[in-house]
């Protein structure tokens, strides 16, 4: 796994991101900085942290998907090359045209910070491959802006075409509006795109992936990325 | 030249922070508010003088940035 961890101002999760990336693939990522052109060469990987790209100004990731690096992310998607976006990376996905739809404020107004239950909707993606479908494993949401929505139109497509990767659940697995802590459209948590080889999702795998910090539940994405990665090889 | 850009949410999006605003106003004693949607404003300043050239750029400014267009409208407007 060659992975490049794009940096843009006011991110801050990055390192968690490298740290977990350098744990569970053996490898230290390449840290890239948005006013790159290109990426590393042999990058097969490009994750989007999170944190608060430009402090939210305009909307949260806004002007992160409008750097230079995008563009070169945007032709490393369209060559099939895997893309994961945590949190302030999701929302610049969605805002680089990379994934439909968009995130709003959380439907309760706060900021939301905690761990929360996802329902594993799919294990045949790099990015579940490490899960079983239907798997509920617990992560942390850190976001104020995790709402997503779409037109009916992109939700009945991505539905359709199971591109609904996690949902907000219960702990057994259950989808109520009780567990949907921001007000997601059906408590979707992440999606892929058509292609299937980029990921959004609002809650940080990669913060539970150590058993000091009481979970392990994230480990899973990464170990699953790094196996398909290496039988791609 | 001045110009302004209006973004606002699109009709079915939900507006929590409009909501809130609404209920505040309503706790406030203001009576009458049937309901609030919240938006933004740019006032820009633009070099040159021709407002069909304003506008072109106003929309591109809109398009590329300003606003989301999965899920906020915007109206340009050049004020001279």
């Amino acid at each position: 796994m060659k992975a490049a961890v794009l940096v843009f101002p006011g991110i801050n999760r990055e390192r968690d991101m490298a740290r977990t990336l350098r744990l569970t693939s053996g490898r230290e990522p390449a840290m890239v900085w948005h006013s790159e052109h290109e990426l590393p060469a042999g990058t097969d990987l490009v994750v989007v942290p999170g944190g608060f790209s430009y402090g939210d100004y305009l909307r949260c990731g806004a002007i992160a998907a409008r750097s230079p690096v995008m563009d070169a992310v945007r032709k490393f998607a369209a060559g099939g090359g895997l893309v994961l976006g945590v949190c302030n990376g999701f929302q610049i996905l969605c805002e680089s045209g990379l994934l439909p739809g968009a995130l709003l404020r959380n439907e309760n107004l706060r900021f939301i910070c905690r761990d929360v239950f996802l329902k594993v909707e799919r294990s045949d993606t790099p990015f579940t491959r490490g899960y079983n479908a239907g798997q509920v494993i617990r992560v942390p949401v850190a976001h104020g802006e995790g709402n997503y929505i779409a037109d009916g139109e992109t939700i009945a497509g991505l539905e359709g075409e199971g591109r609904v990767i996690f949902r907000y659940s219960s702990p057994d697995g259950m989808v109520d509006p009780n567990w949907n802590h921001n007000g997601a459209i059906n408590a979707i948590a992440g999606i892929v795109n058509e292609g299937g080889n980029v990921l959004g999702m609002m809650p940080h795998p990669e913060n539970h992936v150590e058993a000091e910090i009481g979970s392990t539940d994230g480990r899973g994405l990464f170990a699953g990325l790094a196996e398909a990665l290496k039988k791609a090889a | 030249m001045k110009a302004r850009v209006t973004v606002t949410l699109k009709s079915g999006v939900l507006d929590p922070q409009g909501k809130a605003i609404e209920g505040a106003l309503r706790s406030l004693g203001v009576d009458g508010v049937a309901s609030v949607r919240q938006g933004k404003v740019f006032d820009i300043e633009l070099e040159g003088g021709d407002p069909k050239k304003a506008e072109a750029l106003l929309k591109q400014a809109a398009d590329k940035l300003l606003a989301n267009t999965v899920i906020e409208n915007y109206h340009v407007e050049v004020l001279g």
